[in-house]
């Protein structure tokens, strides 16, 4: 019972007070109007004849009053929200709640995309800033600045695709092809800026690779490039280490093998631990325990001879590798083919959150064919 | 590279486990690609005991033997051989035992003896040719031992993925270096078996000819062939090789041929020498001459294919012509046949350069082309000569006329490099002692030809390692040596770039994030295309006939996904976005002009179709509307969307085109629904983030106007006007609805345009909307004719 006010004709209206929680619908509302109505209501009649009493005597019994009327107008509220829940508790009954949501569309971005992304935000963090440069590119650029000899087997690795145009003139120019590799922007970043030079350089490069499940004719790769005084063979396998522990787990085993790169002395490829069978070797790592990643190595001499940088006073490092073929890896699709043809139940199942989350699951569109 | 682990065996003389030698040469920087266990089908085999030999007493021809298998029974064993002995060890199959034709032996009677197994020959067993006897074993292994265990036969073929820098690891000996590095122990080469019956005298220099048995050997294209060795051997007889040498050649993927060419081979495979041997009874004249080819000049090599010689070619020649393509392969003519009994022998270096050209132009690769343009060791001719006089005369006799001549300019001074071990450490990061730095050099072949001095050090490189020029080179032999696991890897301090973000690509990820978010799926096709217009750039060798081009558009190839990735497996409901490079070609002689463009497909539902009936619709024009818009506001800061006859296209600032949207025609099912897309030029500007604008503090007031508009006045004429004189005050005009209909007057339209109006600084009062509300209408009247439609039908038509 709600405390007495120690006036009589409002203590009278108490049980009432008390008796709110527990009517229904229809007293709900006539009591409402019975206390607090407008016109005739208790509590107005009330408060109304607050201004016929004596001057003392006006400020208690205005508080006495007002104070009761709030106590009312939280009990109505409460027990009116009580009631509308009932309600819909009782309507919700008769529904079958597995019955599915309503969703809308959701997009995403691609699956290599995501990996570009994710590297370029870890290098982002080191001090990294995003470089890019045309796709079409001159044989120097391609080639020459970055020490492939003319005529050479180290030309095989990189199967080239030309342009039917004339070639360019002027030192930099030669034959145009398409970019066998991010590299050439490397060569761009050090021609546009003095060291240090810290870029990393995401795009699509192009091999004349005949499209099969492992091999496309153009695909992603993402080069970076370190240039500075005192940089050295330790700050790369550091840098690359820092890169594989944020990229798979900062359990997952690194290790650098000798390679070869014409624009790289020393070359390195980096294998990290199998995704698969962290280590114990299995078919999609040849049983080797390990999976090449990247390859890196440190500037070749004559790469900074061509790109206008003092190689006895400047090192550098640089690395490239391939987030076509780390996305089929870390999201396990066989078929690089996949990654190329837009097929919406391949791009579904690659939304954040996961495909029941997405609702993007058409119905049968044999049905949706009915409506068309 | 096929790498046999016996022959590896051999030369650093003790076993090898083929898992620690896979994991060393990775580590070396030769990665094996594949293991391959050779007679693995041997495991059944035993070496069995013949005890003692009895007649059979049903067959003349049969014998009965009894066999010791290592175990304390004895099996009877019916064989047929003749040379089966009792004392002596032969390969013994027991029952169970499976030979490697599949062949599953069993217990069974022969002529009314029982048989418990059965004793091999050499080619029962996949060995070697001779299937005439059994084979005796002359093992000291005890009975029962596995064959596989007590002979050294089975063996692994190592796949080694030999970079284009190290054609030294093309050969065995190469190999069998860099695991004698990492192991710390000696190599040699192998013992040739059976006793060599030639004695070789040293060879003997000469300019650029000399004579040898007979022939004379010359030089004519000293660029294209710098050195020539030669040897003549008389009184040879050609035959099948003998086991040792047909199994190590099988075992590095080299068929065998006879006992002559198998020499040569196994010489290329290993000293990394290619060699070739002709029979000089079928020259014409007596002389063998690398010199260039001559136009229209042919010859018919090995494979029997008639090839065009070029003057940019060398050849081999004798007095009638080219007898075979220098360095890449021999010619049939003289090719060295059964019947051959005098031997020519060349063992040349050919230069890389001409020989990639070479074997490009005649499209043949050879294992000697392979190796000789990679590069072979310009100095290990006569090693290489001298070890392929030895096996011919192991193999198949002869003997040596005249001493082996060596055709050429001579030897030069070693190439001599400089190393500075403080270059060392400023490129590796570490300090590295000098006795280290020493060692790992010397490990290579490496001659340090002085002490340090001025901080360096002169080296001379191995004549093996065409690869060795420079100081960074040397290097590089260092930290492989030291191995790469050996440096801290822990990170120094750095200093950030110089350079900040491409503008594009902070601008592209903001643009496809925008896009995701409004359930667009991106994707990344083929950026290839057929021909697009004049401006289309041309591939010169296009993988694919259809598309040989570089596309001019994003939207076609999205198109295409929606044609072949979709609705071809009955995907229906298709929403797809690209941002890629288009290419549109340049004036002669400039890279063609690249342009960052973003595209969108849309076909399908709306949204999900829902049981409750929503979701129903298809995407219409205005869905593409939308999407052009939010589009073209993330991809060209200030751009407007714009109507352009009966499509929307895209402007920039400047005015400029940027972008086009509407419906697409597309070879689409008959359920499909309607297509649209849209294509953009990204902007590359730098975008400015967005500025807070204070939250209003004073009420709205709305209004709805239905006004009637002519068919040919525009909503957007009409939002002008509101906008010009609703000045301040007029927060928002939103279009309620659009109505065509009989009541209405003859060619008018009902468009009910919803407004909402405040002032930032005070409450708005009915009058003054009022007011403002009648000039609107007023202005509207005067400069377009447009009424109010009746004030009693508020909000247009239903």
């Amino acid at each position: 019972m709600a405390n007495p006010t120690g006036y009589p004709e409002l203590d009278a209206l108490l049980p009432r007070l008390d008796a709110i929680p527990s009517l229904e619908v229809d007293a709900l509302a006539s009591e409402l109007i019975a206390v607090l109505g407008r016109k005739n209501g208790a509590l107005t009649e009330a408060l109304k004849s607050v201004a016929s009493l004596p001057m003392d005597q006006r400020k208690g019994y205005g508080a006495a009053v007002n104070g009761l009327k709030a106590s009312f107008e939280a009990a109505f509220a409460a027990r009116r929200e009580s009631l509308d829940t009932d309600r819909q508790r009782q309507e919700a009954a008769g529904v079958d709640l597995t019955m599915p949501a309503r969703r809308r569309w959701v997009g995403s971005e691609h699956p290599v995309t995501r990996v570009v992304d994710e590297i370029v935000e870890i290098f982002r963090g080191i001090g990294f800033t995003v470089a890019v440069g045309p796709e079409v590119e001159t044989d120097w650029y391609n080639f020459t600045a970055l020490n492939f000899p003319e005529d050479h087997p180290a030309m095989d690795m990189h199967d080239t695709l030309y342009v039917d145009a004339p070639p360019v003139a002027g030192e930099q120019g030669g034959r145009l092809l398409l970019r066998t590799h991010t590299s050439p922007v490397q060569i761009r970043a050090m021609l546009e800026s003095a060291p240090p030079v810290r870029v990393i350089i995401p795009g699509l490069v192009y091999r004349n690779d005949p499209f099969d499940a492992s091999h496309a004719p153009a695909f992603s790769q993402i080069e970076g490039l370190a240039v500075d005084e005192g940089i050295s063979f330790v700050d790369l396998k550091a840098t690359l280490i820092h890169f594989a522990h944020r990229f798979f787990s900062s359990s997952t085993k690194v290790r650098f093998r000798p390679s070869f790169f014409p624009f790289t002395e020393p070359s390195a490829e980096m294998d990290v631990e199998c995704q698969l069978c962290h280590g114990s070797g299995c078919p999609a790592c040849k049983g080797t325990g390990w999976m090449e990643i990247l390859g890196c190595g440190m500037v070749h001499p004559a790469v900074f001879e061509h790109s206008g940088i003092d190689a006895e006073r400047y090192t550098g490092w640089a690395f490239g590798m391939g987030p076509h073929r780390i996305a089929m890896l870390r999201y396990g699709v066989p078929d690089i083919r996949l990654l190329y043809e837009g097929d919406m139940r391949f791009l579904e199942q690659f939304v954040p959150g996961g495909r029941r989350g997405s609702g993007a699951r058409p119905e049968r569109s044999e049905g949706a064919a009915g409506q068309g | 590279m096929n790498v046999s682990l016996r022959w590896l065996e051999d030369f650093l003389r003790r076993r090898l486990d083929v898992k620690d030698v896979t994991e060393r040469l990775a580590m070396l920087g030769a990665p094996v690609d594949a293991v391959e266990p050779l007679h693995a089908d041997l495991t059944d085999i035993l070496i069995g005991l013949v005890e003692e030999v009895r007649p059979h007493p049903n067959a003349d021809r049969l014998r009965v033997c009894i066999v010791n298998d290592g175990t304390q029974e004895r099996r009877n064993v019916v064989c047929g051989a003749a040379n089966v002995e009792s004392g002596r060890k032969y390969p013994f199959a027991p029952v169970g035992a499976t030979l490697p034709g599949g062949l599953r032996i069993e217990k069974r009677k022969l002529r009314g003896e029982t048989s418990e197994g059965m004793l091999c020959s050499a080619r029962e067993l996949g060995l070697g040719q001779d299937g005439d006897g059994i084979w005796e074993l002359g093992t000291d292994a005890p009975p029962g031992s596995r064959l596989l265990e007590a002979l050294p036969i089975a063996d692994h073929r190592l796949q080694v993925d030999v970079g284009p820098n190290r054609p030294d690891l093309l050969g065995h000996k190469g190999v069998a270096r860099e695991l004698s590095a990492s192991y710390g122990a000696q190599f040699r080469l192998p013992v040739i078996p059976g006793s060599p019956t030639i004695d070789v005298p040293p060879v003997r220099r000469v300019g650029d000819s000399g004579p040898v048995g007979g022939v004379r050997a010359a030089i004519e294209d000293i660029e294209g062939c710098p050195r020539l060795l030669a040897a003549v051997i008389r009184g040879i007889r050609v035959g099948p090789s003998p086991d040792w040498l047909a199994r190590r050649l099988e075992t590095a993927g080299v068929r065998s041929i006879n006992n002559v060419v198998d020499a040569t081979n196994y010489v290329m495979l290993e000293l990394n020498q290619p060699m070739h041997a002709y029979d000089i009874a079928r020259l014409r004249g007596p002389s063998v001459v690398a010199r260039k080819g001559r136009a229209g000049e042919t010859v018919v090599t090995l494979d029997g294919v008639d090839r065009k010689l070029t003057p940019d070619m060398t050849v081999i020649a004798d007095d009638g012509g080219a007898i075979g393509v220098a360095g890449v392969m021999g010619g049939a003519a003289t090719e060295v046949t059964s019947e051959t009994a005098e031997l020519f022998l060349e063992c040349a270096y050919f230069t890389p350069g001409g020989i990639r050209r070479t074997r490009r132009t005649l499209g043949l690769s050879t294992e000697a082309s392979y190796r000789f343009e990679r590069g072979i060791d310009r100095w290990g001719g006569v090693e290489a000569l001298r070890r392929c006089i030895e096996i011919i005369g192991a193999t198949a006799g002869g003997e040596l006329v005249g001493a082996p001549v060596d055709v050429g300019p001579g030897p030069a001074n070693p190439p001599r490099v400089f190393l500075r071990p403080s270059r060392v450490t400023q490129v590796l990061g570490v300090e590295l002692p000098w006795q280290s730095l020493e060692s790992y050099l010397v490990a290579i072949g490496a001659t340090l030809v002085s002490k340090p001095e001025d901080g360096r050090i002169a080296v001379e490189v191995p004549s093996w390692r065409p690869d060795l020029n420079r100081e960074v080179d040397l290097i590089e032999e260092i930290a492989r040596l030291h191995g790469y696991e050996k440096f801290p890897a822990d990170l120094r301090p750095f200093r950030t770039g110089a350079l900040r973000d491409a503008p594009i690509e902070r601008a592209a990820t903001e643009l496809r994030r925008g896009l995701a978010r409004q359930g667009l799926f991106e994707v990344s096709p083929l950026p290839t295309a057929p021909a697009d217009g004049p401006e289309s750039v041309r591939l010169l060798n296009p993988l694919s006939s259809t598309d040989g081009y570089l596309r001019r558009r994003l939207l076609p190839g999205l198109v295409r996904l929606v044609e072949q990735g979709n609705w071809a497996h009955h995907v229906s409901d298709v929403r797809l976005f690209e941002i890629g490079t288009v290419f549109i070609a340049a004036p002669a002689g400039r890279r063609p002009r690249e342009e960052r463009h973003v595209a969108a497909v849309l076909t399908g539902h709306r949204t999900p179709p829902h049981w409750t009936g929503s979701g129903q619709e298809w995407i219409d024009m205005w869905d593409l509307k939308g999407h052009f818009e939010a589009a073209t506001a993330l991809a060209i800061p200030q751009g407007t969307v714009q109507v352009e006859g009966s499509e929307w296209i895209a402007k920039d600032q400047e005015g400029r085109t940027v972008g086009r949207a509407g419906p697409i025609k597309a070879d689409a099912p008959p359920w499909a629904a309607p297509l649209f897309g849209y294509e953009l030029q990204l902007d590359p500007v730098v975008r400015r983030p967005p500025r807070f604008a204070a939250l209003p503090s004073t009420p709205s007031s709305e209004r709805v106007l239905a006004l009637l508009l002519a068919e040919k006045t525009t909503v957007r004429e009409v939002e002008e006007v509101l906008r010009r004189v609703g000045g301040e005050l007029l927060e928002s005009v939103a279009v309620a609805s659009d109505y065509r209909g009989p009541e209405l007057p003859a060619s008018r339209r009902s468009v009910a345009f919803r407004l909402t109006f405040r002032a930032r600084d005070r409450t708005l009062r009915d009058p003054e909307v009022d007011a403002l509300e009648a000039r609107m209408l007023a202005t509207l009247t005067t400069e377009l004719g447009i009424q109010r439609r009746d004030a009693g039908s508020r909000g247009g038509g239903e």
